[in-house]
């Protein structure tokens, strides 16, 4: 099949709505859950500020307070992270990454965004429903999300919920099915898994995870929807409510939790994965340096991915398991520590003696390396039995999987999208704004979850209204409270900076050469840019050498694009045809 | 279908449709095995009371077996050539599968005369949602199916996921019997 299979779609309905081109199915992700990110921001803000300023704003009681607690998390972790790593940086670049005209299968790429967004409107639907969204934490454990009157939000709010995670799951195993297909199978001549750029190969270790992590949450959300809905007893024991012994009995609360977090830890990498990869790329790009080990960085990758599906009840640690298990748990959980520290070291490698160019894109790949460091190293204890049952609940818990799963995560986000956005619209992002964004966001990151390690030490518990019945807590607390709101709505300010400047710079910004960054890479290597449907013209490219020849000794310039012959007589305009 | 170059020549004989398919048996086999290892926790309890079993169920079962070797059939016949019987045993296929369909719901009303409700024993939940699943599949192949196979290829990718899901069956009518 050739190049002419590809019609150009020509209305504007199939053009830049019911689009099955991937380049267009990556920007509406894109939008869509940054916007729905937003969101999940405000609500961050709303939370700062009761537990900043307790009392003070009389709309905040704790019934909205666990409603936006329950929301920020599952917003931010399925709706925001997931679905621009997968769904946005995934579409986008796996098919120009590795030379591809578009996915295997465009149409079910299609069906993919437009189940996602049906989940995004189910989710935000609780918002207008009776009793709200439901305020029964992130990981909706039963018995709490189970019964009715429990938690607020336990009628119509957790209903919808699940549902919507159930729509989720369909979108994310489309994509998902897509993602792995693409990349196993649509590669360009030459383009041998081994030449693969790290972000393809992050986001394809991720979409594995991401379709054999899911069903277990889908099954977990099913039968929760039962227990809600059809009065079975999946997970709901004997309980006593309200005086009156409820017609359930024998529900294993504890099942539930196996098959969330069964589903909830490779989650983490499904999200930690393709952000390894970007974050790879940028700094490799602008040091001017071939990655280090680029070998030792697939198969760690692969190595977290594989363990990451032996390691979910270290989440369990103080439900009472057999502490043979916790053992076998810990012991797993504190291996995956080794090959994200060859990740580690293999960037900083990069960076050594690199020609290091301190442009937007590499701030955050050196913000990455930083968050990424801290909140891993403090995932250490919490791994540890003995550590994690003083810890476990604590702010320290949360500060941990803020910085290594949010801030870490978002840093490679804004480093990849500061880095593509030249190739998506054509123009560069404003350069200072972008540095405006990054300092306050990382200097910020750092105010507000840097002194959360310190308050889960002195045990100050996670989830809590207010703290005002603790008499163990040290007045400072409260002052510290103080500074991290004020912390939150700066960094919070500074997002919208960075919004600000995605809207402005997609109209108004500087026009963007082809490869203004000098990259290797394919994508960087389109006829126009942006590329046009079907991306390469009339020829798909040919590849002839790995992702990372930068600074080759003897060169005429410091990058050698992917698609340059190996052999210096050959002429580097010659492209090969389509097989 | 869009372009698709293997890098390596050789590799011909997988296609994305393929990729894609035994992709999905590997998301199912995790819906299933979920739904399996939930089963046997929560058989532990001791509120748990083991389940009628409808006789109707070994005919089901004998049904869908057939099915399955109708739709094995057809692609023998069609790897040879033989495009009537091909047909004839694809139709045959989707045939008895609407059958097992229909006698899956049968069985569903001989346990609700029996008084076993979705919500009465989670022996009688946990059958009520492991066939549901499982026939949902089913009946998700079937249209899928209906629109997609038209060629000999997907004829072959369509048998597989049904073979699959008949291998299921059995793994989950062994469950259901044996508690």
């Amino acid at each position: 099949m050739t190049h002419h299979t590809h019609h150009e779609p020509q209305s504007f309905w199939t053009k830049y709505i019911f689009s099955q081109d991937h380049k267009v199915i990556a920007i509406q992700y894109t939008i869509t859950a940054l916007l729905v990110g937003l969101f999940g921001l405000v609500l961050s803000w709303l939370m700062r500020l009761q537990l900043g300023f307790p009392g003070s704003f009389q709309f905040l009681n704790p019934g909205s307070y666990y409603q936006m607690l329950t929301q920020h998390g599952m917003i931010m972790i399925v709706y925001l992270l997931t679905a621009i790593l997968l769904g946005g940086f995934g579409n986008y670049l796996i098919p120009l990454m590795i030379g591809a005209r578009d996915m295997a299968f465009p149409f079910l790429n299609m069906l993919s965004y437009w189940v996602y967004l049906v989940s995004v409107i189910v989710l935000m639907a609780a918002f207008f429903v009776p009793g709200g969204p439901t305020g029964a934490g992130w990981t909706l454990y039963p018995p709490l999300s189970a019964l009715p009157n429990a938690a607020p939000g336990s009628g119509w709010g957790i209903k919808l919920m699940l549902v919507s995670l159930v729509i989720f799951i369909a979108a994310a195993t489309m994509g998902g099915l897509n993602y792995v297909t693409t990349v196993l199978q649509c590669r360009t001549k030459g383009m041998t898994l081994m030449r693969m750029p790290l972000s393809v190969w992050g986001i394809f270790i991720a979409s594995v995870m991401a379709l054999f992590a899911f069903p277990a949450l889908f099954v977990g959300g099913v039968m929760l929807l039962f227990d809600n809905l059809l009065g079975t007893s999946f997970f709901i024991p004997a309980v006593t409510l309200f005086g009156q012994q409820l017609p359930r009995e024998g529900g294993n609360p504890l099942l539930f939790q196996h098959l969330f977090w069964y589903f909830g830890h490779p989650e983490v990498y499904v999200v930690i994965l393709p952000a390894m990869g970007i974050a790879s790329d940028l700094i490799s790009t602008h040091a001017r340096k071939p990655i280090f080990g680029y070998k030792a960085m697939v198969l760690a990758m692969a190595a977290i991915a594989f363990i990451g599906f032996i390691v979910w009840a270290h989440h369990m640690f103080v439900s009472g398991m057999n502490p043979y298990f916790g053992f076998f748990f810990a012991v797993s959980t504190l291996i995956i520590a080794i090959p994200s520290a060859v990740k580690v070291y293999n960037w900083l490698l990069t960076l050594w003696r690199g020609n290091i160019r301190l442009n937007v894109p590499m701030l955050f790949g050196i913000g990455w390396i930083s968050t990424f460091i801290i909140g891993g190293l403090t995932g250490l204890p919490l791994g540890n039995v003995v550590a994690d049952v003083p810890l476990h609940d604590t702010y320290f818990v949360v500060g941990h999987f803020h910085l290594v799963m949010g801030v870490a995560a978002l840093m490679a986000i804004f480093g990849g999208i500061y880095h593509w956005f030249p190739k998506v619209t054509g123009r560069m992002l404003n350069e200072t704004l972008g540095k405006l964004h990054f300092w306050v966001t990382f200097v910020g990151a750092y105010a507000i979850f840097f002194p959360m390690f310190l308050m889960g030490i002195l045990g100050v518990p996670r989830r809590y209204f207010d703290f005002n019945a603790l008499q163990y807590l040290p007045p400072q607390t409260s002052a510290l409270n103080i500074a991290i709101t004020v912390a939150a709505l700066t960094v919070g300010a500074a997002q919208l900076i960075f919004l600000g400047n995605l809207i402005w710079s997609a109209l108004w910004g500087k026009r963007a050469e082809a490869n203004p960054w000098g990259a290797t890479t394919l994508e960087w290597q389109t006829p126009t840019t942006p590329p046009p449907h079907g991306n390469w013209g009339a020829q798909t490219p040919t590849v002839y050498r790995w992702a990372y020849d930068y600074s080759v000794p003897g060169a005429e310039r410091d990058f050698i694009p992917q698609n340059v012959p190996t052999e210096p007589q050959v002429l580097v305009g010659a492209q090969s045809t389509v097989r | 279908m869009t372009v698709h170059h293997s890098p390596n020549g050789h590799r011909d004989s997988v296609t994305p449709a393929r990729v894609g398919v035994w992709l999905f048996l590997g998301v199912a086999t995790m819906i299933f095995a979920a739904l399996v290892s939930a089963y046997i926790v929560r058989m532990g309890s001791s509120d748990w009371h083991s389940l009628p079993k409808p006789g109707l169920l070994w005919v089901n079962t004998a049904i869908l077996l057939l099915s399955s070797a109708a739709l094995q059939w057809a692609t023998i016949a069609e790897r040879q050539g033989a495009h009537r019987s091909a047909r004839l045993g694809f139709v045959a296929g989707a045939v008895l599968s609407a059958l097992f369909l229909l006698g899956q719901l049968w069985a569903w009303a001989v346990l609700h005369k029996l008084g076993y409700f979705l919500n009465t024993n989670p022996s009688s939940s946990f059958f009520y949602l492991l066939t549901a699943v499982h026939g949902l599949h089913l009946l998700g192949g079937l249209i899928v199916a209906a629109w997609t196979v038209r060629s000999s290829e997907r004829l072959q990718l369509f048998v597989t996921y049904w073979h699959f899901l008949t291998a299921v069956w059995v793994v989950l009518f062994g469950l259901i019997v044996l508690t």
